[in-house]
């Protein structure tokens, strides 16, 4: 690793911890209803929906009131999609999108996915991007806030039937955490260059004249084929750039901070007009794991124990240093078949070197290998750099990241409730080492929770691996294919383990909107995030049903390094072992296939 | 059931106004204020005429021009209209045919040029559209452009040192020359 790619890491952790704590105060502070200004705003809005504010709910009412507030979502989404052509806000004249596509976005962006088998800047009006897609950009990531708090709620309370009211809990999430937050990073974001506006798209004469082949349609729109099925081209100029616009920087701000990361365009926090600079680079890196980094400090404040919290976040913390340093490490080791080409893959001070395809300029090695890892421990799926063309170990990183199961900072939430499921887990195997009555927390972990926690941790590997290996079993899986051999493979297994684990990143030459993978990603898209959820708060509201029991000298400490360790040993043996053979089939084959004989 | 409905259509629609009306447009207010170039796309004129973006990279095939990066958008390099990468894996075949066929074009056109090709002048960008390349990549290509303008070299690796950024903050991302920007200095020489 470069000396530059060591400062970054160490900038980047060192912000993370600084910000970790205030955010946290004050996100347990507004779920809690201590904060005084919103009293006035939330009462009237609680009028108008007719919501009692003091009504608390019991698990199963919240869960389905969450589910059917999900539900709504996703039919939003889907009706813009199919009528925006007869709505305002499309100056591109885009038609409706199709119906399986439509479906497909939907359930991604309910779902905090925010998988895009769709290119936005040619697919999607104004009016879907801002009402559809970022809308849910905002109630999704609160879904997944209201869960966690539910469950932390389900440890904090004794004896008690409730969990808490579940539109209080969305409507403090979105107005007091997110909208605040948005609102100071999307204008940040303008000042560095984010477009935000709502004009139609820009042409501009391009200095010189771009001289291309451009394929050749029939009378239907149908590519025309020479006898040998290659697709014929005519010669043709262009001396006009479009350049495409649109109200980007507020969707990219709850993008990043929501752990979304559905781009407005087509190559997400590639694109100049997303992620314009280094700076707002770093920025988008800090906003992935602000939240979520955060909540941990929430969870053991409002545990009344701080400890706990700081626990989860140094278990999360070092898995994450460990998988950084890999992806920056493998990146920079270049491609050794294109240096025996004649390129010059060294680093030097004028250049970041490395492997280079699929990689912007300003971002360089290090700060796109930072950023993959990033995003894909975190559910965001935000890319600066297209994972596809990363050299197989450097791929498999991201894709190891997402198989753990979104638990190392994760998604906004579904992080933290995913990580407590294995902290349960962890604290059972202790229990069953040295013969005790698990406890976490005060509460006895009896055969209820376990089956929920073993619900909660295999629904995801089950969806990925029957996926992957439909796909790879019938002709219409395959057909997506880009790339040849062992890479090909890992397409598949890319995309299941994105879209079960809602992280929404892409080996991204995978032709995946056909009607096929837009059926089989949406199963595993909201099976893996409703899964998961279900089971969580039906162990919320069992928990929350227990007696608190007294900690006594036999009770094991679930703070501290053995239990880092512990809980550090349980995610990467339970998340990781089920992928290990796939793991071997892809990336591992492809890494020993590309070195042979260098 | 009739308990949940009410509250979850009216918060529903109430939260969506807000996050997906009131807040794009308020940021949109903020941003035409205070930053109204960045927030309208960072555009350039040249003699009153918009002839691109600073931040979105063009296609250059003269030798009187810095080339920028490879561009994997289709039909054609750089369209901003259709932003994406080759995804070509690192081992395929294509990868490799289309870096010697870019390595074969910058030998062809600056055929007394011996230094080693800097990778990034080779290989396609992320987003199809990065407006800059780095300093080595300007630098292999100084003593070209030198020549199809009948420039001294000094007057052309001043003009790149005046185009070259180095790491923001000293610590983020990487030091790079915009392409565009440069290429306008040269014409305006």
């Amino acid at each position: 690793m470069t000396n530059h790619a060591w400062i970054l890491l160490g900038v980047y952790f060192l912000a993370l911890l600084l910000l970790v704590k205030p955010l946290g105060l004050y996100i347990a502070h507004v779920m809690e209803g201590r904060l005084s200004f919103a009293a006035g705003i939330e009462a009237t809005l609680y009028r108008l929906c007719g919501i009692k504010k003091d009504e608390e709910m019991g698990w199963l009412k919240y869960a389905l009131a969450l589910l059917f507030f999900n539900l709504l979502g996703a039919l939003a989404v889907y009706a813009l999609q199919r009528v925006q052509v007869a709505l305002p806000l499309n100056p591109q004249h885009f038609s409706n999108v199709s119906p399986d596509s439509s479906f497909n976005t939907a359930i991604s962006f309910i779902t905090n996915t925010n998988w895009q088998g769709y290119s936005g800047e040619s697919t999607m009006s104004y009016l879907t991007q801002m009402l559809g897609l970022a809308v849910q950009n905002f109630l999704s990531a609160a879904t997944g806030i209201v869960v966690v708090i539910a469950l932390i709620r389900g440890f904090v309370r004794h004896t008690v039937t409730t969990i808490g009211n579940v539109w209080v809990d969305l409507t403090r999430a979105t107005l007091y955490i997110l909208l605040p937050l948005s609102i100071i990073f999307a204008v940040f974001l303008v000042s560095q260059g984010v477009i935000q506006n709502f004009d139609a798209y820009k042409d501009v004469t391009t200095l010189e004249v771009t001289k291309y082949d451009n394929p050749k349609l029939d009378a239907a729109g149908q590519p025309v084929k020479d006898e040998k099925g290659n697709a014929m081209t005519e010669p043709a100029t262009t001396q006009t750039q479009t350049l495409a616009m649109g109200p980007v920087a507020s969707q990219e701000a709850i993008k990043m901070l929501g752990t979304n990361g559905g781009g407005f365009f087509n190559a997400n926090s590639a694109h100049p007009f997303e992620n314009p600079t280094p700076l707002t680079n770093f920025f988008q890196m800090l906003s992935i794991f602000l939240i979520p980094g955060a909540l941990c400090f929430t969870f053991g404040r409002m545990a009344g124990d701080s400890r706990q919290g700081w626990t989860i976040f140094a278990a999360m913390s070092l898995i994450f240093i460990v998988f950084a340093i890999g992806a920056m490490t493998f990146e920079q080791q270049g491609n050794p078949i294109l240096t025996g080409l004649g390129a010059d893959q060294t680093v030097t001070a004028m250049q970041a070197g490395g492997n280079m395809e699929g990689k912007e300029t300003r971002f360089g090695i290090a700060d796109s290998g930072l950023f993959a890892t990033i995003t894909t421990l975190a559910s965001c799926g935000a890319v600066n750099s297209m994972h596809d063309s990363f050299t197989p170990l450097g791929g498999l990183v991201p894709l190891a990241s997402m198989q753990l199961g979104e638990v190392v900072f994760g998604g906004v939430g579904s992080g933290l409730y995913g990580m407590l499921v294995f902290a349960i887990m962890a604290v059972f195997i202790a229990g069953l080492m040295i013969g005790r009555t698990p406890e976490y927390l005060g509460k006895k972990i009896e055969s209820f929770e376990m089956k929920m926690v073993s619900i909660a941790i295999l629904v995801t590997p089950l969806l990925v691996l029957v996926g992957t290996a439909v796909a790879v079993m019938t002709e219409a899986g395959r057909a997506g294919i880009a790339n040849p051999g062992a890479h090909g493979f890992s397409e598949i297994l890319y995309a299941l383990s994105s879209a079960a684990n809602n992280n929404g990143s892409a080996f991204a030459g995978l032709s995946a909107n056909t009607p096929f993978y837009n059926v089989l990603l949406s199963v595993a898209m909201c099976f893996g995030r409703f899964g998961v959820i279900i089971p969580v708060l039906a162990m919320a509201g069992a928990l929350a049903a227990k007696k608190r029991i007294a900690v006594t000298a036999g009770t094991m400490p679930t703070h501290g390094p053995l239990f880092v360790t512990l809980l550090i040993g349980v995610v990467l043996l339970v998340g990781l072992l089920n992928y290990v053979p796939a793991l071997a089939l892809g990336p591992t084959v492809e890494h020993l296939v590309l070195w042979a004989g260098h | 059931m009739k308990t949940l409905l009410r509250p979850a259509i009216t918060l529903f629609v109430l939260l969506s106004a807000v996050t997906g009306i009131l807040y794009p447009l308020a940021v949109t207010g903020i941003a035409k204020t205070l930053f109204p170039a960045a927030a309208n796309g960072s555009l350039v004129e040249k003699g009153g005429k918009p002839v691109g973006s600073t931040l979105i990279g063009q296609s250059f095939t003269g030798a009187q021009y810095f080339w920028g990066r490879p561009s994997a958008t289709g039909p054609y390099p750089n369209n901003a209209t259709a932003s994406s990468g080759s995804n070509l894996g690192p081992l395929n075949p294509a990868l490799a045919d289309v870096v010697k066929a870019r390595i074969a074009a910058l030998k062809q056109v600056d055929p007394s040029n011996t230094k080693p090709v800097p990778i990034d002048l080779v290989t396609a960008s992320a987003s199809g559209l990065d407006p800059e390349i780095s300093p080595a990549a300007a630098e292999y290509q100084i003593g070209r452009v030198a020549k199809a303008r009948n420039l001294k070299i000094e007057q052309v690796s001043a003009l790149v040192n005046q185009h070259t950024e180095g790491r923001q903050w000293a610590v983020f991302g990487e030091p790079r020359v915009n392409v565009l920007a440069l290429n306008l200095a040269l014409d305006a020489k």
